[in-house]
C-alpha cells in the first residue's frame, strides 16, 4: 500500500517525513497510515478526489492538525510552534479588493509578519522583495492593489510571499483549482521553475494530476484516506491503484492524459461526457 | 474661503478655552481611530466597532449614577464588552456577528435602566444627550490628559502588533499556517477598539463613535494603496471632520433657528459623511477617462 520509498538520488536532502500518519474525526478515519519523504528540489503533487484527505494532510504538515496516530518530522525534527520552515499557499485564497495593500506589501509581510514591533525598512529588504518579485514573474504588477489582481496574477504574490521566508517546504492547496488553463499552465511552469532555483521540496495539491504530470517527480496518491507514493510511473498503475481503492481500477492513457476509471461499463460515458479536457476520474 | 480664514483666525475661535480643548481632544481622537479604523473596516469588524460604542452608553450612564466621569464609564464597559465578544467567540468570522449581537443587547438593556435612574433620581435630565451624541465643548481641560495617554495605549498597542495584525486581518489562514498567535493578536487589537471607542464616544457620543471610527478609515482604503498611508491619511480625514465640526458648531451660533448653536457631533457626522462620498470621485473620474481614452482608441483605429 504506501511505500515510503528513498529520495531518488542521494544530493537530494530529505526536508519532509510522515510515518504511518492517521487522523481520526470521531468515527471518521481521514487518513490511514499515510507514510512518504520529500526532498529538497522535488516536485510531489498530491493526488486525490475531493474529501479524500488532501487539505487535512496538508493542515497535519502544517502543524494545525495533530495527528491521532504516526510522525511528521521537517528536517529531521518535530515541527515547533511558531516556526516558519513551511510556505503555505491557500486553498480557494482571494483578497478582499479594497484592502489598502500593494502586492509588494503582501510579499514584504512573508519577511517579517510574524514579528512584534517596530522594524526599520532596509534596503536589502526592498531589494530581497524585488527579486523575490522578479522570481515569481509578479514584478509587473507589483505596486498594484493585491486585492484588484486576478487568481492567477494573486497565486504569483502569494507564492512570493511563502519564499520569501527562505522555508525548506513550500505546500500548495490546489493551486491549479480556479485558474484558466493558460494561468494554470503558467503557475505549473512558475512552480517546476521554483523547485529548480531555490531548491526547496514542494508539495502541490490538486485534483487532477494530468496538468502536474510533466513537471511532478514524485506523486503522493491519496483515496480514502490511504495514500500510495513514488515516481508517477510506478503509482499510476492498474495494480497499485487497485490496490489503494480495493477494487479494480483502470489506467488508460488517451492521447498523453491519464484517466483513472473503476470498470468499464457505465463509466464510460461519464469519463467521455466531461469533453474537451478529460479530467482523472476517480471513481471509488 | 477668505471667511473661513477670517473667522478661523478671529479672536473668539481660537482664545476660547472650550474649543481649544475640543480642538485637541477631537484632533488626537482622530489619529487615534483612523489608525484603529483602517484595521476595523479591513477585518470586517465594523459591527464590533457599533456594538462597543453602544454598550458605551451602558457604561456613560453608569457613570454618572456613580458620579464620575463619563469617559471612565465608557473605558470601563467598552473594555468589558470587548472580553464578553472575545469568549463568546468573536476570532470566528461566523460566530463573531452572533457574539456581538449578544452582547449589544444586554449592554443596551441596562443602558436603558441606568439612562432612565439618571434622569429620574439625579435629575440628570441632559445626561441622555451628552452620553448618546457626545458634548465636546463640556469636556474639561484636565481630561485632555487622559485623552491623550489613552490614545497612547492604543497607538502602542497598534504599533506593537501591526504586522501580525495585518497578516492575520488579510488572510487568517496563512497567518496561522506561518505560526502567528491569531487569536491573541485579535484579543489585542479588540481591546484597543473598546479604548478607541471610549474616546470617540466622549467626542461625539456613543452612537455616533461608529462614524468617526468608519468613515475616515473607509475614505482612506479608497483613496491610497498602502497600509501606513491608510492610517496617515485617515488620520488626517478624521482630523478635517472634527475640526470642521467645531469650527462649524462656533459659526451655528449666529445661526436660525434660535442662534444657540448646532451640536458639534451633527457637524462631525456629516462631514464624514461628505468626505466619504467624496472619496469615490477620483475612482470615478479615472474609471471615465479610461473609458474615453478606449473610446478615441477605438476611433483612430477605425479611421486607420
Amino acid at each position: 500500500m504506501s511505500e515510503p520509498g528513498a529520495p531518488s538520488s542521494p544530493r537530494h536532502e530529505e526536508v519532509l517525513s510522515l510515518d504511518g500518519v492517521g487522523v481520526r474525526f470521531g468515527a471518521r478515519q481521514v487518513l490511514d497510515d499515510v507514510s512518504f519523504r520529500l526532498a529538497a528540489g522535488e516536485l510531489t503533487g498530491l493526488i486525490g478526489s475531493n474529501g479524500a484527505g488532501k487539505t487535512t494532510l496538508l493542515r497535519v504538515i502544517l502543524g494545525l492538525q495533530r495527528p491521532s496516530a504516526g510522525r511528521v518530522l521537517v528536517d529531521g525534527r518535530p515541527l515547533a510552534r511558531r516556526e516558519r520552515r513551511i510556505g503555505y499557499v491557500p486553498q480557494k485564497f482571494l483578497l478582499d479588493p479594497d484592502v489598502p495593500m500593494r502586492a509588494r506589501d503582501l510579499v514584504a509581510l512573508g519577511l517579517d509578519a510574524q514579528r512584534f514591533g517596530v522594524s526599520r525598512p532596509s534596503k536589502t529588504k526592498r531589494e530581497l522583495v524585488q527579486r523575490m518579485l522578479e522570481a515569481t514573474g509578479a514584478s509587473g504588477f507589483a505596486d498594484s492593489r493585491v486585492g484588484r489582481l486576478s487568481g492567477g496574477e494573486q497565486q504569483r504574490v502569494l507564492i512570493a510571499h511563502a519564499l520569501i521566508s527562505r522555508p525548506r517546504l513550500l505546500l500548495l492547496d490546489e493551486p491549479l483549482a480556479n485558474l484558466d488553463l493558460r494561468s494554470a499552465q503558467e503557475t505549473v511552469g512558475l512552480l517546476a521553475r521554483i523547485v529548480r532555483e531555490q531548491q526547496v521540496a514542494v508539495l502541490i495539491s490538486a485534483h487532477e494530476m494530468n496538468p502536474l504530470l510533466p513537471v511532478m517527480d514524485r506523486i503522493v496518491y491519496l483515496a480514502a484516506g490511504r495514500a500510495a507514493s513514488g515516481r508517477a510511473e510506478e503509482v499510476v498503475s492498474s495494480e497499485v491503484l487497485s490496490r489503494l481503492y480495493g477494487q479494480h481500477v483502470d489506467v488508460l492513457n488517451v492521447h498523453g492524459r491519464v484517466l483513472v476509471v473503476a470498470g468499464a461499463g457505465e463509466e464510460a460515458d461519464h469519463v467521455s461526457a466531461n469533453g474537451v479536457h478529460p479530467p482523472v476520474e476517480i471513481v471509488s | 474661503m477668505s471667511a473661513l480664514l477670517a473667522s478661523v483666525s478671529d479672536q473668539g475661535f481660537l482664545s476660547s478655552s472650550p474649543i481649544r480643548t475640543a480642538l485637541a481632544i477631537g484632533a488626537a481622537v482622530a489619529i487615534v481611530s483612523g489608525a484603529l479604523g483602517v484595521f476595523t473596516v479591513i477585518r470586517g469588524q465594523s459591527f464590533a466597532g457599533e456594538a462597543l460604542g453602544d454598550i458605551g452608553t451602558t457604561g456613560g450612564s453608569a457613570a454618572y449614577l456613580l458620579g464620575v466621569g463619563p469617559l471612565w464609564g465608557f473605558v470601563a464597559v467598552s473594555m468589558l464588552a470587548a472580553a464578553a465578544m472575545e469568549l463568546l467567540g468573536v476570532q470566528r468570522a461566523r460566530g463573531r456577528d452572533l457574539a456581538t449581537g449578544i452582547v449589544l443587547g444586554g449592554g443596551l438593556g441596562l443602558a436603558a435602566l441606568f439612562l432612565y435612574l439618571d434622569s429620574t433620581y439625579h435629575n440628570a435630565a441632559g445626561a441622555s444627550v451628552t452620553i448618546l451624541f457626545g458634548a465636546i465643548f463640556s469636556i474639561s481641560s484636565s481630561t485632555v490628559p487622559v485623552v491623550v495617554a489613552l490614545g497612547l495605549a492604543v497607538l502602542a498597542i497598534l504599533v506593537t502588533i501591526h504586522r501580525p495584525l495585518l497578516l492575520s486581518s488579510v488572510a487568517p489562514e496563512i497567518a496561522s499556517a506561518r505560526g502567528i498567535p491569531i487569536r491573541a493578536v485579535g484579543a489585542a487589537y479588540l481591546l484597543a477598539l473598546a479604548l478607541s471607542v471610549s474616546l470617540c464616544a466622549i467626542t461625539i457620543g456613543a452612537i455616533l463613535s461608529t462614524a468617526l471610527l468608519i468613515g475616515p478609515a473607509a475614505a482612506a482604503l479608497r483613496l491610497t494603496t498602502r497600509p501606513l498611508r491608510a492610517i496617515a491619511c485617515a488620520a488626517g480625514l478624521g482630523i478635517a471632520a472634527v475640526w470642521g465640526g467645531v469650527w462649524l458648531a462656533y459659526e451655528s451660533y449666529y445661526w436660525p433657528p434660535d442662534q444657540q448653536g448646532w451640536p458639534v457631533s451633527f457637524f462631525v457626522v456629516v462631514l464624514v459623511f461628505v468626505i466619504y462620498l467624496a472619496s469615490g470621485l477620483p475612482r470615478i473620474w479615472s474609471a471615465r477617462a479610461e473609458r474615453r481614452a478606449a473610446r478615441s482608441v477605438a476611433l483612430s483605429g477605425g479611421e486607420a
